[in-house]
């Protein structure tokens, strides 16, 4: 028998997590709460720190989630009991009556019409908007189907109405409906319940719920978005006018140990604050964006040039040390009076139409009932409990957290350890009697060959991403004209679940026969629309994009006809092309059932233990003569064990595991081939592997600051942790500079671990010897998360803090460290017999850029491993079967390497599970009719893809390689005799593209 | 030259690099001309020099070819090929007193949405500059 996985929570962890286990054939139950899964990412307007559409990103793997054949979702549901253990446990779920039959429902609205029942609150709104009795969640629903909210509807009440019974006209309409409960059988449960937001009222000081202009940072998510309230116009809430001047408050409810505060830092909302300021100086004509805040945490990949060109370019002033104090209302203008302290201690004051409170992250509602149910604790936060070294690991075997659930944190990282977790969930599962989900059945393709073109058009409004600039009607419009095309249509999301089902149901209909979608990218949308023309029995290379999103609309905004004109020529190009398209059959490409693992440190032993755990055989390389990478150097406790023995269990466990093949002093030379079929070059030995996680790290910076190599009382972080455990440091007086190797003129980024480094090392100076005068000079702390705690710890026990401007550094004679301080606005002196400096993290450029060169993979600006994309593919590359994790991948904490490893490992068994794979249909093909066999192709193949052949005494031939061959379509541009064709890029049909831009009499 | 000239520029974009680009330029919302189309194609080595002399013979005013940068090609050494071939069609566009300056090969990365940003803008302005192409008043 097949066993399951559950997955608990809908939100974008657990959408990774069951997308990963159903994609290695594992079958998934999704049990999530609220009638659409989608989670808080749903009701976000964009994100940082690329400013994405929320939405745009989500939607397609929703709608991957909900319409994959190995996951069952079950919204409106919840668990309510958990027997057995792991590899057998008994799940008792709770479907919550929804009064709407979901087998029926088609989401037409037409009961939400005639439902009388007015002006509920809109949860999904916050309240901003109402909603009736009946209604679906919100529009990019999924399942998008109504549900009767029974509190409110008078059927369910008073037995009165019935009004939408008779408007459906499908029967979906259930009164009688009843919770019903089912029992689960699965072998491993992932935790994914995610998060909740603080409660403003809170903080009466700020006056939200009093103040009609005080909103919280979820509140304005909504009021910028497109979908929401307002279509995307911010106004204040009191009189409907634009705002000129507004104020975010940072850290609401956030690090303080006020009452009903929380003491930790929430770590997303110094960047979410940026993001909304910057998204409302481009879309709104504001004259004033002001973020108050304590310190600014941008640790994160590329978000330190964001708050920096959110100052720059954007002209966003940010108040730093500045704590609000109040916020008072004019009652006649309702204009608000923001009351803070200054940098410099000064009492200020100043005028705000809007103030958006960055207001924190909780525990999820009923977190500690969860945690009852489930037979798993929480920590002193009421987050779920997990360990340093077990990051994903609950306190009860065979359950597994990711996300926010376990500690406040972003979403790349929330997917990261979302892939972590299906790693380990998979453990249970997979064993030697496992019986991997069927294949998903597509129905027949209809014959095209031959048959007179008959195309459908979408043009996507994407919210108003195109809409508010490309008259997108007008396209629509336009394309109906279009030789060949017999339907054209518009839609808001053409990605959303309903637009899919539509593109589906209207190839049946209309016997289309070609699809053309006019939206965003095909980059990351072509997979999604490929599927519905599959579902409606359309070969899937028979579709076309046209992209009038990020290559017209976003980049023409101001001048709207002119877009609207280039959106109506790409239409008619991707019309031209998609009418000589053909259908096309990718080819089965055998898998190696191993991977290879480059380099040994934490990050690489963690990934391969996880992908050997699954009984697979892992090559793990190290190029220098031992396992352990940086944390050789580690010498501290994590969750009260230290880092030494850790290091030491983790290796005696690499070393034990019979499937892994370490390879110490081992340099790779090569490792040509591709997804599925590496070859791993070490020395003069060959090994076939299925995929390759990169796990090279990073170095610690060498500094050339200070002194350091010469004056004795200079050292590194890391050297002085290293006397702090051998309880050699002496050093009375000590003073850490941070930022040493980071946020520099050469360095730009964060390296985000050094701060709680220093507050660590300075804790234990402290704890030692409580005369010792230890200071820490630093541009912020950066101690996000639960690390809050340190930074309050060290303060306690007397650590002093002394903030130098940004574009200063603290001078150092020899004897004292002299620095200016922002609070005295004086120059301050600190004599020492220690200083230490707070290295940073530094890529290694030149390592990586052969790795890179070898596997054709990215590097980023900043020199680390440049990945798929930021948010959702944050361990991926565009180079399939290829993964990153750990310090290659972006300077970060252990706890969150390992995680992060977890996640490349789960990727990587997404492939190397798989005894064979279906390569792109788009691939080099030679028409023998006219190959004379010259070798042009051959020679140009990058590949070795090609082949000439004597076919027969005398007659030569080129013949490809169907799993060699990447389909670059090189050898076809080389081709001299017209033989070589790229299918999917034919010449004819490039061709076709040429003469459709440029002919607008074709379409006009 | 009038100042109306709205020229018609076709930009082949590599579906790896340029073309991540270009929706690159996008997401940062930077903003250009509005003057050219982008077809897309897997590799800058895909570009048949007869696509851009089609292109020409259309009416296009400028061509520009996009790819990887050197050493960056998705697939190793594409954008060698098309360099190579590009410089010798320039040379033939030239022999045949057609200015060369309306076809450009430049390199753009995933990661370089300012880049296309400026290749782009600098090459309207350089065939705004240049006129409209003499080969539509020959058809």
């Amino acid at each position: 028998m097949t066993k399951s996985a559950l997955v608990i929570g809908g939100g974008i962890a657990g959408i990774q997590a069951s997308l990963d286990l159903a994609d290695r054939d594992i079958h998934v139950y999704m049990v999530e709460r609220d009638p659409s899964i989608g989670g808080r990412m749903s009701r976000l307007d964009k994100t940082f720190p690329t400013n994405d559409c929320s939405a745009c990103i989500l939607s397609p793997k929703m709608a991957d989630c909900y319409g994959h054949p190995n996951i069952d979702v079950l919204t409106f549901s919840e668990v309510v009991k958990v027997d057995g253990g792991p590899g057998d446990f008994k799940v008792k779920v709770l479907k919550k009556a929804r009064y709407v039959d979901i087998e029926k429902c088609t989401g037409c609205g037409d009961c939400i019409a005639k439902c009388p029942t007015k002006n509920i609150p809109d949860e999904n709104e916050y309240g901003l908007k109402t909603r009736k009795a009946v209604f679906i969640p919100h529009a990019q629903a999924v399942p998008r189907m109504a549900i009767i909210d029974p509190n409110h509807c008078r059927k369910l009440l008073n037995d009165k109405c019935g009004l939408c019974e008779k408007a459906c006209g499908v029967g979906a309409i259930n009164y009688k409906d009843e919770p019903k409960e089912v029992v689960l059988e699965v072998g491993s449960i992932i935790c994914a319940n995610g998060f909740n937001t603080w409660d403003a009222k809170i903080s009466t000081e700020y006056g939200y719920g009093r103040f009609a202009n005080v909103v919280t940072a979820m509140e304005y998510e909504r009021m910028m978005c497109a979908s929401g309230p307002s279509g995307g116009h911010i106004k204040m809430p009191s009189s409907g006018d634009d705002p000129k001047r507004i104020a975010f408050i940072q850290c609401c409810g956030s690090r303080s140990e006020k009452k009903g505060w929380q003491k930790y830092c929430s770590s997303v909302c110094c960047m979410y604050a940026t993001k909304q300021a910057i998204i409302t100086k481009e879309h709104s004509d504001v004259d004033q964006e002001d973020i108050f805040f304590m310190d600014i945490r941008s640790f994160g990949k590329e978000f330190e040039n964001y708050i920096h060109r959110a100052q720059d370019e954007y002209g966003i002033t940010m108040h730093r040390s500045a704590r609000v104090a109040s916020v008072d209302e004019n009652p006649l203008t309702k204009h608000l009076l923001v009351r803070y302290t200054d940098e410099k201690g000064e009492p200020k004051s100043q005028e705000y139409d809007l103030v958006v409170l960055s207001i924190g992250l909780n525990p999820p509602e009923g977190a500690e009932e969860f945690a009852k149910i489930m037979g798993i604790e929480l920590n002193e936060y009421g987050f779920c409990e997990t360990s340093i070294y077990d990051p994903l690991a609950t306190t009860r075997p065979g359950v597994y957290v990711t996300g926010a659930f376990a500690a406040p944190k972003d979403i790349p990282t929330s997917v990261a350890e979302a892939s972590g977790a299906s790693a380990k969930a998979g453990s249970h599962i997979v064993d030697a009697n496992f019986e991997p989900c069927a294949p998903k059945e597509f129905p027949t393709e209809k014959e095209t060959v031959g048959v007179e073109p008959r195309v459908g058009v979408w043009v996507c409004s994407c919210g108003t991403n195109i809409g508010s600039t490309v008259d997108v009607p007008a396209v629509a419009e336009y394309a109906s004209k279009l030789p060949g095309v017999v339907h054209s249509t518009t839609s808001m999301y053409t990605c959303a679940q309903d637009a899919l089902k539509e593109i589906t149901e209207t190839i049946r209909e209309k016997d289309l026969n070609r699809v053309v979608v006019a939206s965003c990218t095909p980059r990351t949308h072509e997979p999604l629309f490929r599927n519905a023309c599959r579902e409606g029995g359309l070969n899937q290379y028979l579709f076309n994009m046209a992209n009038i999103r990020d290559q017209c609309s976003w980049i023409h905004m101001h001048e709207p006809a002119k877009a609207t004109e280039k959106s109506k020529d790409l239409v008619r190009m991707a019309v031209a092309k998609v009418r000589l398209l053909e259908p096309l059959e990718g080819a089965k490409i055998p898998v190696t059932n191993s991977a290879a693992v480059i380099g040994g440190g934490v990050t690489g032993m963690t990934a391969a233990l996880d992908i050997a755990a699954q009984g697979f055989p892992v090559h793990l390389v190290e190029k220098s003569d031992k396992l352990g990478g940086n944390a050789n150097n580690f010498n501290h406790d994590e969750s009260g064990v230290s880092t030494v023995k850790f290091l030491k269990d983790l290796v005696a466990k690499v070393e034990a595991n019979k499937l892994i093949t370490v390879h110490l002093n081992a340099e790779v030379k090569d490792i040509p081939g591709y997804v599925g079929n590496f070859k791993l070059q070490i020395g003069s030995e060959e090994f076939q592997v299925g995929a390759v996680i990169l796990a090279v790290g990073a170095a610690a910076y060498s500094p050339k600051e200070y002194g350091y190599g010469k004056d004795q009382k200079v050292a590194t972080a890391l050297e002085v942790e290293k006397l702090i455990a051998e309880k050699k440091f002496k050093a009375k007086d000590v003073a850490f500079i941070q930022c040493i190797g980071s946020r520099n003129a050469e360095t730009t980024y964060c390296s985000r671990v050094c701060c709680t480094t220093a507050l660590r090392n300075a804790i234990a100076i402290k704890e030692a010897d409580a005369k010792a005068n230890v200071t820490i000079f630093h541009k912020d702390i950066r101690s996000y998360g639960f690390r809050e705690e340190l930074y309050r710890k060290a303060s306690q026990l007397g650590v002093r803090f002394l903030r130098f401007p940004d574009e200063t550094q603290p001078e150092y004679d020899g004897k004292s460290v002299k620095a200016f301080d922002n609070i005295l606005g004086a120059e301050v002196s600190v004599p020492v017999d220690c200083l230490v400096l707070s290295t940073g993290i530094a890529p290694e450029r030149e390592q990586k850029e052969e790795l890179a060169k070898m596997l054709k993979i990215p590097i980023s600006k900043d020199g680390f491993f440049f990945e798929a994309h930021q948010k959702l593919r944050p361990v991926d590359f565009a180079t399939e079967g290829v993964y990153v994790a750990g310090l290659a991948h972006w300077p970060k904490h252990i706890d969150e390497c390992i995680a992060q490893a977890s996640g490349a490992a789960s990727r990587a068994l997404t492939v190397i599970s798989k005894s064979e794979l279906v390569s792109e249909g788009i691939i080099a093909s030679v028409n023998d009719k006219y190959c004379d066999g010259c070798g042009v192709c051959e020679g140009c193949c990058e590949y070795s893809a090609i082949e000439i052949v004597e076919v027969e005494p005398g007659k030569l031939r080129s013949v490809v390689n169907a799993g060699l061959c990447k389909g670059c379509g090189c050898c076809v541009a080389a081709c001299p005799s017209g033989a070589m064709e790229q299918k999917g890029f034919k010449n004819s049909q490039i061709q076709a593209e040429i003469d459709a831009c440029l002919d607008e009499a074709l379409g006009a | 030259m009038s100042e109306t000239f709205e020229p018609k520029i076709i930009a082949f974009c590599c579906n790896w690099c340029s073309y991540a680009g270009a929706d690159g330029a996008g997401v940062a919302r930077l903003q250009m001309p509005t003057n050219f189309r982008i077809i897309r194609v897997m590799c800058s080595a895909r570009v048949d020099p007869e696509h851009v002399l089609r292109a020409f013979a259309k009416g296009a005013d400028g061509v520009v070819i996009l790819g990887c940068h050197p050493a960056d090609c998705h697939y190793i050494g594409g954008n060698y090929r098309a360099r190579r071939r590009i410089a010798l069609l320039r040379f033939v566009l030239e022999e045949y007193g057609f200015d060369p300056k309306r076809l450009k090969l430049e390199w753009v990365s995933a990661s370089e949405g300012e880049k296309f940003q400026t290749t782009i803008t600098e090459f309207v302005n350089t065939i705004k500059e240049l006129g409209p192409t003499p080969l539509e008043e020959a058809n």
